[in-house]
């Protein structure tokens, strides 16, 4: 076992596990940020979508050895206070979500997307978000909250 | 003395401050107000008396409204307390939803069978098995709320109105809020058992068939709504199991020891088919689990091939004798036999497999004298609401309380709790300690319960006229109503039917996958009708015209739908339009436009169009909603995934290999039109699926000569059947 500490959502957080250990069971399994989801474990689904120094990166994918040295981790829970980030807000106005699992992850790819290209195309988007699957079928109101979040001027902020 | 008793009780509820529960009676049960302080005494009143509790009220307004049903992204979070509250004329934003305890004695629907009470959210029949039931527990709510205010302000109930969660007296002028009025509810001695006449008239319907946003999305959003996967409880152990992928295959551990002795591993528990390891930490319960060494017994899947078995399939098809007749309508022999042209057509289609995101998983904790256990889940409940686990664990089921949680998808798979089982074996070897129980993907696939692999033997005669005269239906397959499920076309007016199923089975794990039968009865019998146009020189909307005469609602479907579609307008570009009608509880007819590239095989869906006549529609939106939905998970199906099983094993473990549709293959748009309807809701959560296979080969039909006739139209068949 091996002590990690964690900058996640702007707070240090500290765990005890074995070496190897991936990214995704310590935030949702060790410190209980449940928003990331795990779907796949092999990086094809990225319900486990989070930034890591601004970036979208799969946590299955990543050993929380790496991660442990002042990276700042950002997951759905750190997206916003209460819920209201621009994105956020245009999820619920396009009512994309429907069982909501893979939504999270959504999300994060889709902030990940307009923070670099505000105002993406359509194919942009596409092309960007390809890799998060949905079993639910919500791809067409995904694409719509993105085109209105990117409507909105302070989508980049936050 | 029934005063004295009504001041006992109105005591009881001034010293709460948590609201009180209406416990409103199915006819003939005395209602009664209980305090929500006190959950034993509710217990206890459920306990004795088949009451129906459904909401909650506090006096600062707040309505908590309980839904029974399982919410896995089909809205019953909303619409079922959404018909409550228009009927108890509640104030919308003030409403709260919370799933209702598992006690089907309490929360089932009598809408399954008559006299039963079931909590079972499938078969796409939430909104319409629950809509009565809400509707009239809404209408008794505000009544007693009536009552009790024509008590408090001594003016008679009939000069009294609500609206907005208020009772009114127009006379006088007064105005109370529903949560006003805690103190002085009483209820009345009898309740009327409101009949349909005496609810409200849709016309004045507020909430129901308004677009009003989802209840539960806000937490699907911020990460907060809880999947059961996300349960952590203090001193929570983890399991897993490995299965193997031959199904009903025995296994025999080799390596305990060397398990045992692993990190963080606290026992290895045997099952039948599987072996189980619950360790510390889920790291090392999976870290386990690669480790394990395991000889595997064959099985009856053992030999199973799936592309090669139609050989079989066809044989059996061909036998004189018939299978278990599920359907038939005049004299089929009598009809081809002057008949003036017959056809006879086979229809594939391979096993599919769920791939619902949340992979299965529960957490069970068994109390430690062993008298009682928590399960938290995301089931789509089922005949037994304690889900199995009442009978592994030897307690009883009032003693097992089932905490629902959302559902990361279900689309069928979520019906069968196996999972839930096994969480409650190892949890009964854990006890006290609670265990999570989590499949990974690799498990939920390779041990998936599929869409049963089947065959479609179509045959059908015409007329001098062209007129269809006969149609018949051989579903070869295991399952049962798995395979054979919608094989009667009710809509159409054809006077010789038969249907029949033929059994082969081959040991695999099976499972109501969206719209179970109509999948493939669907994709034969639309296809059919649509090589029987071809041949006959007919357009695939006049056809399907004649054949819906004498069913007006599907035929107002048909129409719109051309309308709609332009269908009139043959399509340019290299590209055709093909069209499906699908009857599940719901009436509705697609049409979608394609393209093919010829080099590839690769289809390309442009556009889909969908006419729909769902009855009362509670949240238009999300009728919608889930028309999308259905279409794209049709077209993954139809275009994508095939699970193969070589020597009884599946061959495919995880996304890599089962191909699911991403969002770059995504028609540009999606269009519903509902229509406008007085009868009883219908379910809408499994009439798209099945229209696609169908839509898009009669499409392809048009656009190139070509039938497809097996599922998955994966790239490889397309050019074959360019080919061919």
């Amino acid at each position: 076992m091996v002590r990690f500490q964690l900058d996640i959502n702007n707070s240090k957080h500290t765990v005890e596990v074995a070496e190897g250990t991936s990214l995704l069971w310590v935030l949702r399994e060790h410190l209980g940020l449940t928003g990331t989801k795990y779907s796949c474990g092999i990086g094809q689904c990225g319900a486990c979508m989070v930034h890591i120094d601004n970036e979208p990166m799969r946590a299955c994918l990543l050993q929380v050895d790496n991660y442990a040295d002042g990276q700042k981790i950002k997951t759905i829970e750190g997206l916003s206070k209460n819920g209201d980030h621009p994105v956020q807000k245009a999820w619920i106005e396009a009512q994309a979500p429907q069982c909501g699992y893979c939504q999270t992850g959504q999300i994060m790819q889709a902030v990940a997307l307009l923070e670099t290209n505000p105002n993406p195309t359509r194919e942009e988007i596409k092309s960007h978000m390809n890799g998060i699957l949905c079993r639910c079928g919500t791809y067409l109101r995904i694409i719509k909250a993105i085109e209105l979040a990117s409507k909105t001027p302070t989508s980049i902020e936050n | 003395m029934v005063q004295t008793k009504t001041e006992i009780s109105r005591r009881k509820f001034l010293k709460s401050s948590s609201g009180v529960a209406l416990f409103i009676g199915i006819s003939g049960i005395l209602p009664q107000l209980i305090s929500c302080k006190d959950p034993n005494k509710i217990k206890e009143q459920l306990a004795q008396q088949p009451l129906t509790a459904w909401v909650k009220l506090s006096e600062d307004g707040l309505i908590t409204i309980y839904n029974p049903a399982a919410e896995m992204g089909q809205g019953s979070m909303t619409s079922l307390p959404l018909i409550f509250a228009e009927e108890m004329d509640a104030d919308w934003s003030m409403v709260k939803v919370e799933f209702s305890p598992q006690e089907s004695e309490i929360y089932g629907s009598p809408g399954w069978a008559p006299g039963s009470k079931l909590m079972f959210t499938v078969g796409s029949r939430t909104t319409n098995s629950y809509y009565n039931v809400m509707r009239k527990a809404g209408a008794q709510a505000r009544y007693v709320l009536m009552s009790s205010a024509a008590k408090h302000l001594e003016v008679p109930i009939e000069e009294l109105t609500t609206s907005n969660s208020h009772v009114l007296h127009g006379r006088t002028n007064q105005k109370i809020n529903y949560g006003a009025l805690i103190p002085f509810l009483e209820m009345p001695e009898s309740l009327p058992d409101f009949s349909e006449a005496e609810l409200k008239n849709p016309k004045d319907f507020k909430l129901i068939g308004k677009d009003i946003p989802r209840t539960e999305i806000p937490a699907k959003v911020n990460g907060s709504a809880m999947f059961a996967i996300d349960i952590r409880l203090p001193e929570m152990v983890y399991g897993v199991l490995e299965r193997g992928n031959l199904h009903g295959s025995k296994p025999k551990l080799t390596n305990e020891t060397e398990i045992l002795a692993m990190d963080g591993v606290v026992r290895i528990i045997p099952l039948d088919y599987a072996i189980g390891v619950v360790a510390k930490t889920l790291e090392q319960a999976l870290s386990a689990k690669k480790s394990l060494k395991i000889d595997w017994s064959e099985s009856k899947a053992s030999g199973h091939n799936s592309q090669e078995i139609y050989s079989t399939y066809e044989k059996i098809a061909s036998q004189k004798e018939k299978g278990k007749v599920i359907f038939e309508i005049g004299d089929v022999a009598k009809a081809k036999r002057t008949a003036a042209k017959t056809y006879a057509v086979d229809y594939k289609n391979d096993y599919v497999y769920h791939a619902q995101m949340e992979p299965l998983n529960a957490v069970v904790q068994v109390a430690e004298d062993g008298g009682s256990a928590e399960v938290w889940v995301g089931s789509q409940q089922g005949m037994d609401t304690k889900l199995g686990v009442p009978k592994i664990l030897g307690i009883a089921p009032e003693n097992v309380n089932v905490h629902l949680q959302y559902l990361g998808g279900g689309f069928g798979r979520r019906s069968m709790n196996d999972f839930v089982e096994e969480c409650a074996y190892l949890a009964k070897e854990m006890t006290p300690l609670p265990v999570k129980l989590i499949w990974t993907r690799e498990d939920d696939v390779t041990y998936g319960a599929f869409r049963p692999l089947s065959l479609q033997r179509l045959t059908a005669s015409t007329d001098y006229k062209g007129n269809i005269t006969s149609f018949s239906h051989a579903v070869v397959g295991d399952g049962g109503n798995l395979v054979a499920s919608a094989v009667a076309n009710d809509h159409y007016d054809i006077p010789n039917q038969f249907a029949e199923w033929r059994e082969a089975s081959n040991g695999i794990r099976l499972k109501h996958w969206r719209a179970v039968g109509h999948g493939p009865n669907k994709f034969a019998i639309e296809c059919m009708l649509d090589e029987i146009a071809r041949d006959q020189g007919l357009d695939p909307l006049d056809l399907r015209r004649k054949l819906m005469a004498k069913a007006p609602r599907a035929l107002a479907t048909l129409e719109k739908v051309a309308e709609l579609s332009n269908w009139s307008t043959p399509s340019d570009n290299g590209r055709a339009k093909g069209m499906a009608f699908v009857e599940h509880g719901s009436l509705g007819t697609g049409v979608c436009e394609i393209s093919v590239d010829r080099s590839t095989g690769i289809i390309k869906v442009h556009h889909f169009w969908i006419a729909l006549d769902a009855g009362v529609v509670v949240q238009p939106d999300n009728v919608k909603a889930q028309m999308e939905g259905g279409i794209i998970m049709g077209m993954s199906s139809v275009l994508k995934e095939q699970i193969t099983i070589v020597n009884g094993r599946v061959q495919q473990s995880n996304y890599h290999d089962y191909n699911l549709l991403r969002m770059q293959d995504v028609p540009d748009s999606i269009e519903t039109v509902i229509l406008e309807s007085a009868e009883v809701p219908e379910g809408v959560g499994e009439t798209a699926t099945p229209m696609v296979a169908c839509a898009i080969a009669n499409a392809f039909l048009r656009l190139t000569g070509k039938p497809l006739r097996h599922l998955p139209f994966s790239p490889e068949r397309v050019l074959q059947a360019l080919n061919s």
